[in-house]
């Protein structure tokens, strides 16, 4: 990181680590956030961004993309991300990992997710303590969940001994078999394959239960339901290691916009109803949810130009992770200091990377932003390697204006 | 109550739609004129010289991405009794089972320059991403748990041959409904045109929320049957069923199948249909479905050429430059 000049952000309005925002001036030397305050300013061979009173936050890390595509990324304000282990060739053996660990360096980073099980089979658990010695930062069972009770027991337990998180999926795949849709009048009229939202309360209450068992760390990547959100209410208050996370199409749309069999709008969970997309913005404000993720999984036409049934799901969501995450704060449901914990501060922690709040130590991972300038999301436009958006031709609100990783200009947008 | 219960434009108001892909989306006056234009199609079927030529030089292109024999046959004869150049595209399911082959696959019949495609394939919503695609108007036979219009609508037409009205008709639709397009089409078509539908099926063959589609929901088979005008059994698809869904086909039998003593429950004049192929003796009695002053299961298969000779002309009279309708 040193071979870059020493970074002088000023004129800006900081978001602290401590939730306040006072305007100031930002300084990073070799990678690093030296000083920060009022009084601050940029010495001689600086590199000085003006951040003409914009808000200046750090980089989003983003917990559970399924590929890295730096341009999106870099679009959205997001410095790091934590990748799924759903890769073509699965995150399940140390040396793919490592690949992964270095394959965004040096404009990005990428926290490997180890595959909890051999080829993400829920069988046999993958070589997790290699896998964490070569970078992963914590452990998924990937899309699906692990249906047999004991291997995912003997995870978590394994996972507690090594401290890592076990990122996992919940949906109890007997329930849900082959559904696209959650059961309810949407999926019945269109005769989509569904199957009910409890499927989601079920794998929680099961999981949970055996996080507790064995003293464990779990995150659940999406919780979406109001009855899977109460038990995450009920197991946080009795001090278990639980933590929730949700992508902006859970507190955006619900199943409506499946309606014209839109497989921009096939999710994985799929979209639920209005009553669970309700209480998914009552869990971000009542501090249930912990964690909003983009979830971005760019994918082209041969994924998606098909019958809603044999689409693949996913959304490219790293371009609109801020804007809609604004949304909330715009309604009053979070304010700007618990928005950036959702999306940076708690996913680093989780991640135990030391990034996602502006401090002095911390790594210049800093994003310069307007949280209500408008622009339209436009599929045809995006950054990402494919525009797969379910909020295609929506008018939105907040946009990246500079961003910084470890100090070293990615972008600085000027208009 | 007589045929004219519902009036409807002159030309292409009557039906202002490029294709058939479902029941949903059309009012209650352009079922009712489908039905209407059906009527002169069952009058020359029943006749000797079966052929009136109204789509010559038309060619129409049956593509069956899914197994079918009635359905693919109906349409073929359909097109052939008008006329036009039917040519049949059979392609079994596991081919075509990537979906980028099948916009291509529509991509081609649209460059083939047919006047009306039929579509049948076993993805709800397949027939109408097709549909967005090509020019020319499509004709849905059925796309996966979704719709089959034709046959809600033939069924419709069969109804109305023996009852007449639809206002406050008792009809009772038993069987797989939550794998059924048929059931779909046809309690949007039934409600549509005033009818009191009710659907019956163990709660694991019953979609989530039904009841939002403005049916009465059943469990038990003779509390349904009680009152009903119409019968209207849907097939059991044995292979996907036993074990999962149902115990066994006997005992769904028990529970579900039309019997002669079931169907005294339902009024005295009560008609017995089913979109066939039947399983005798699980779903449906032999004696039943053979019960010549009540069964219209042959009927339904005459109306269904009927239907979709209408339905083909209906569509190709933009094409065809007709006017009033181009």
């Amino acid at each position: 990181m040193s071979q870059h000049a020493p970074l002088t952000i000023r004129n800006g309005r900081i978001l602290h680590a401590d939730g306040t925002i006072a305007e100031g001036t930002l300084r990073a030397e070799g990678g690093f956030i030296t000083e920060m305050g009022p009084d601050v300013t940029a010495r001689e061979g600086d590199t000085v961004h003006d951040a003409r009173g914009r808000l200046v936050t750090p980089g989003l890390v983003d917990l559970g993309v399924f590929a890295i595509d730096k341009p999106a990324f870099h679009f959205g304000g997001i410095t790091r991300a934590a990748l799924m282990p759903d890769q073509p060739t699965p995150l399940d053996i140390p040396s793919r990992v490592r690949f992964a660990a270095l394959s965004g360096k040096p404009d990005f980073w990428v926290h490997p997710l180890g595959g909890a099980t051999r080829e993400l089979k829920g069988e046999a658990l993958a070589e997790i303590a290699l896998m964490r010695d070569a970078g992963a930062k914590a452990v998924a069972t990937g899309r699906r969940w692990i249906g047999d009770s004991g291997t995912m027991l003997r995870l978590l337990q394994y996972c507690s001994m090594l401290g890592m998180t076990v990122i996992a999926h919940a949906e109890d795949a007997g329930i849900t078999g082959k559904a696209v849709a959650t059961a309810g009048e949407i999926a019945t009229r269109l005769g989509l394959p569904s199957a009910p939202a409890e499927a989601e309360a079920i794998a929680i209450a099961r999981d949970v239960a055996l996080a507790e068992l064995a003293g464990a760390a779990i995150h659940f990547r999406n919780v979406t339901t109001r009855g899977g959100l109460d038990l995450m209410r009920a197991a946080k208050a009795r001090g278990l290691k639980v933590t929730a996370g949700v992508s902006p199409g859970y507190f955006m749309l619900s199943d409506l916009a499946v309606a014209q069999f839109r497989t921009f709008a096939h999710l994985s969970p799929p979209l639920r109803c209005e009553e669970d997309r309700k209480a998914v913005i009552a869990a971000i404000s009542d501090g249930t949810i912990d964690v909003i993720a983009s979830g971005h999984d760019p994918r082209g036409s041969e994924d998606k130009r098909l019958p809603f049934a044999d689409s693949a799901p996913g959304t490219a969501g790293a371009e609109t992770l801020l804007p809609l995450t604004m949304n909330l704060v715009r309604d009053g449901v979070i304010d700007m200091a618990r928005a950036f914990d959702l999306l940076a501060a708690t996913p680093a922690k989780l991640l135990g990377v030391p990034a996602g709040r502006l401090e002095v130590g911390a790594e210049a991972d800093i994003a310069v932003i307007d949280p209500d300038r408008p622009w339209i999301v436009d599929s045809d436009k995006m950054a990402a390697t494919a525009g797969n958006t379910p909020f295609d031709k929506q008018p939105v609100q907040g946009r990246v204006l500079a961003l910084f990783k470890g100090g070293m200009t990615l972008k600085t947008k000027v208009a | 109550m007589t045929a004219s219960e519902y009036t409807y434009p002159e030309g292409r108001a009557a039906f202002p739609h490029d294709g058939l892909v479902g029941i949903a989306g059309l009012a209650p006056h352009e079922i009712w004129f489908l039905l209407d234009e059906a009527e002169q199609w069952v009058e020359l079927n029943r006749g000797a010289q079966k052929r009136r030529d109204v789509l010559s030089g038309l060619t129409i292109i049956n593509a069956f991405f899914e197994n079918s024999t009635r359905t693919l046959l109906s349409f073929e004869i359909a097109g052939k009794r008008l006329g036009a150049d039917v040519v049949n595209m059979a392609v079994a399911t596991s081919s075509v089972k990537k979906g980028e082959t099948l916009i291509d696959t529509a991509m081609t019949l649209n460059a083939m320059r047919a006047d009306a495609i039929v579509i049948r394939h076993s993805s709800s919503g397949a027939v109408q991403l097709i549909a967005d695609k090509v020019d020319c108007p499509v004709l849905n036979a059925g796309d996966g748990q979704h719709e089959h219009p034709t046959q809600a609508l033939l069924d419709a037409l069969t109804i109305r041959h023996a009852k007449r009205a639809f206002n406050g008709l008792r009809v009772t639709i038993c069987g797989d409904i939550l794998h059924s397009r048929v059931a779909r089409s046809n309690i949007l078509c039934l409600t549509s045109l005033g009818a009191d539908v009710r659907v019956c099926a163990p709660p694991a063959l019953m979609p989530a929320d039904i009841e939002r589609m403005n049916v009465k929901v059943f469990h038990d088979f003779d509390a349904a049957l009680a009152g009903s005008d119409v019968v209207m059994m849907l097939r059991l698809q044995m292979e996907r069923m036993e074990g999962q869904f149902i115990p066994s086909p006997r005992e769904y039998r028990h529970l579900y199948g039309l019997s002669q003593e079931r169907l005294k429950l339902a009024e005295p004049d009560a008609l017995v249909m089913h979109p066939g192929p039947m399983n005798r003796g699980i779903e449906i009695e032999s004696n039943v479905a053979d019960m010549i002053d009540r069964s219209q299961i042959t009927t339904q298969v005459e109306m269904g050429v009927a239907m979709r000779m209408a339905c083909l002309e209906v569509l190709t009279r933009k094409g065809r430059k007709m006017e009033g309708w181009a």
